[in-house]
């Protein structure tokens, strides 16, 4: 690859790349527009529409959610125990595990299980119909498919990120306190006073807080990627493998910079 | 005096990456009419149905819909006229997460305020139109090619429109399920809608057409009557009609530069 060809391909990455995050900002500006001025136009985001959004991506999504969530929360109290035993301090654990989980680790491991769940089917399910030419059927019905398809999923996931952000830490303590007692002595009775002496309510709003950004990216990275496909069935499962790794990307460089501007 | 106006076209030009695939073209449909639109494969069809959909916006020209210049119209203009469209896309386009009958009716949910029992009367009555009773439950997954056609038929009709887009209504079809496709077609246009046809189905086009236009190469060949198409001397529709292959005759030496020269050179 010569010098020159290296510097046309990173500036039409460059390129390409500026145009999906103005497409994504477009597609969330006309989102919030249906939101707000739909019902006026006699033209509203469909509630049946956002509650079925919101029942895949929730109610079906908690099994796994739960289980991820006690994994973490297990796998921080071994990591907590093995560092704390150190200074002998390990009857300290549950204040690192209360913050770990309800600020990090909960949101996180949420957010990325949706984007890998709900933000590739998105993804898929909209690259789909932009081949089958669904949307321009959309379109030529005089239905916009931003308030059709976009609005709606935007708002359930909006919805049910933050919910299944709080289930996963309810979770996730719980089975962090089932090790704990188990390895330390400790009843379960007094991990939960003790967690209810350490833990904040803004620790908590911390960890939901950001689950809502998250909720917006992972939607927009989706939609993006749908609407951007080409070709056939492979540039299906082309553009939906990208939106689960644009998904995890950014909701983790979103995590470092959220953590950056509140914590420090 | 002659008919008013469905559809008129002024110099429209389309342009993808700064390739011309529409130079000029300039087209009028009557109202009640039905205009065939034909061509070889990449002549522009669905680029120019595309455009008269509004899908698109042109580079340079006018499309003028039931009156109104559509390339200068807002999404909430555009949301009137499109009521008073109907569209069947080649591939059917019916939403695959919606039953047949959740389908036909989406137009209905959208944009009128009737009760939901005369809404399902009246998509069951669009159904009975294009052949299809009883089949509301069913999924587009579960539908042959020519059910999809159908129900995708009658959801284009749904809305009584008074224009009517089709989009290869009977590619792919068998030529028994076509020739019904095309005798349903006759009989939406003997209720009154003005159709554009999009076809490369020759049987097909001199069975509905009232007029045919043919594209080729960015531009229009020929329009007007069978007759009139029939006797063009343009070799490019004499090729299309007779089914030849256009064969283009170079010297060796121009022909040998082609193979040896950069594409972009070329010009």
């Amino acid at each position: 690859m010569t010098a020159r060809t290296w510097v046309e391909n990173i500036g039409r990455l460059t390129v390409e790349g500026v145009t999906e995050m103005g497409l994504g900002a477009a597609l969330l500006a006309e989102s919030l527009y249906w939101l707000a001025a739909g019902p006026s136009q006699k033209q509203p985001v469909r509630v049946t529409a956002v509650l079925q959004q919101a029942m895949e991506i929730g109610i079906k999504a908690l099994p796994i959610t739960a289980v991820l969530s006690v994994a973490i929360g297990v796998m921080v109290s071994i990591q907590g125990i093995h560092t704390l035993k150190i200074f002998g301090a390990e009857s300290q654990v549950t204040l690192g595990v209360a913050l770990s989980v309800t600020r990090e680790f909960a949101p996180l491991i949420t957010g990325i299980l949706v984007a890998g769940r709900s933000g590739s089917a998105l993804a898929a399910r909209l690259a789909t119909m932009k081949i089958n030419e669904e949307i321009s059927a959309l379109t030529v019905m005089g239905v916009s498919p931003v308030r059709y398809l976009v609005a709606p999923a935007l708002v359930a996931m909006m919805i049910v990120l933050p919910l299944l952000t709080w289930f996963s830490d309810c979770i996730g303590l719980a089975g962090a306190g089932l090790y704990i007692s188990a390895d330390l002595g400790m009843q379960f009775g007094a991990y939960a006073d003790e967690l209810r002496n350490v833990l904040a309510v803004d620790d908590v709003m911390h960890g939901i807080g950001k689950s809502v950004l998250f909720a917006m990216l992972i939607t927009i990275v989706g939609v993006v990627n749908g609407s951007i496909v080409t070709g056939g069935a492979e540039g299906v499962g082309r553009v939906t493998t990208r939106s689960v790794v644009h998904a995890i990307a950014a909701i983790v460089i979103t995590d470092m910079i959220f953590a950056f501007i509140v914590t420090r | 005096m002659s008919d008013p106006l469905a559809i008129e076209v002024k110099g429209l030009r389309v342009e993808y990456g700064g390739r011309a695939v529409l130079r000029n073209v300039n087209l009028q449909v009557r109202a009640g009419e039905v205009m065939v639109i034909m061509g070889g494969s990449g002549s522009g069809k669905s680029t120019f149905l595309r455009h008269l959909l509004g899908l698109e916006k042109p580079a340079a020209g006018e499309i003028r819909i039931l009156g109104d210049d559509i390339t200068q119209m807002s999404w909430a203009q555009m949301l009137e006229l499109r009521k008073k469209m109907g569209v069947a896309f080649q591939s059917g386009a019916l939403l695959g997460s919606l039953t047949v009958g959740e389908n036909i009716l989406l137009p209905l949910r959208e944009h009128t305020r009737l009760d939901e029992s005369t809404m399902r009367i009246m998509m069951r009555l669009k159904l009975d139109v294009v052949n299809l009773p009883g089949c509301e439950d069913l999924m587009p997954s579960q539908l042959s090619g020519g059910m999809i056609k159908r129900a995708s038929l009658a959801r284009a009709i749904i809305m009584d429109p008074k224009l009517l887009f089709l989009d290869e209504p009977s590619s792919g079809l068998d030529p028994v399920v076509a020739a019904a496709i095309d005798e349903l077609i006759l009989k939406l246009n003997e209720a009154g809608m003005s159709m554009v046809v999009v076809t490369h189905m020759l049987e097909s086009a001199f069975k509905i057409a009232d007029r045919i236009a043919v594209l080729g190469d960015g531009e229009v060949l020929v329009s007007g009557t069978i007759d009139e198409v029939r006797a063009s001397k343009d070799e490019r529709v004499q090729a299309l009609l007779n089914r030849r292959e256009k064969h283009e005759e170079l010297p060796p030496e121009e022909y040998l530069k082609r193979l040896t020269t950069r594409p972009e050179a070329r010009t």
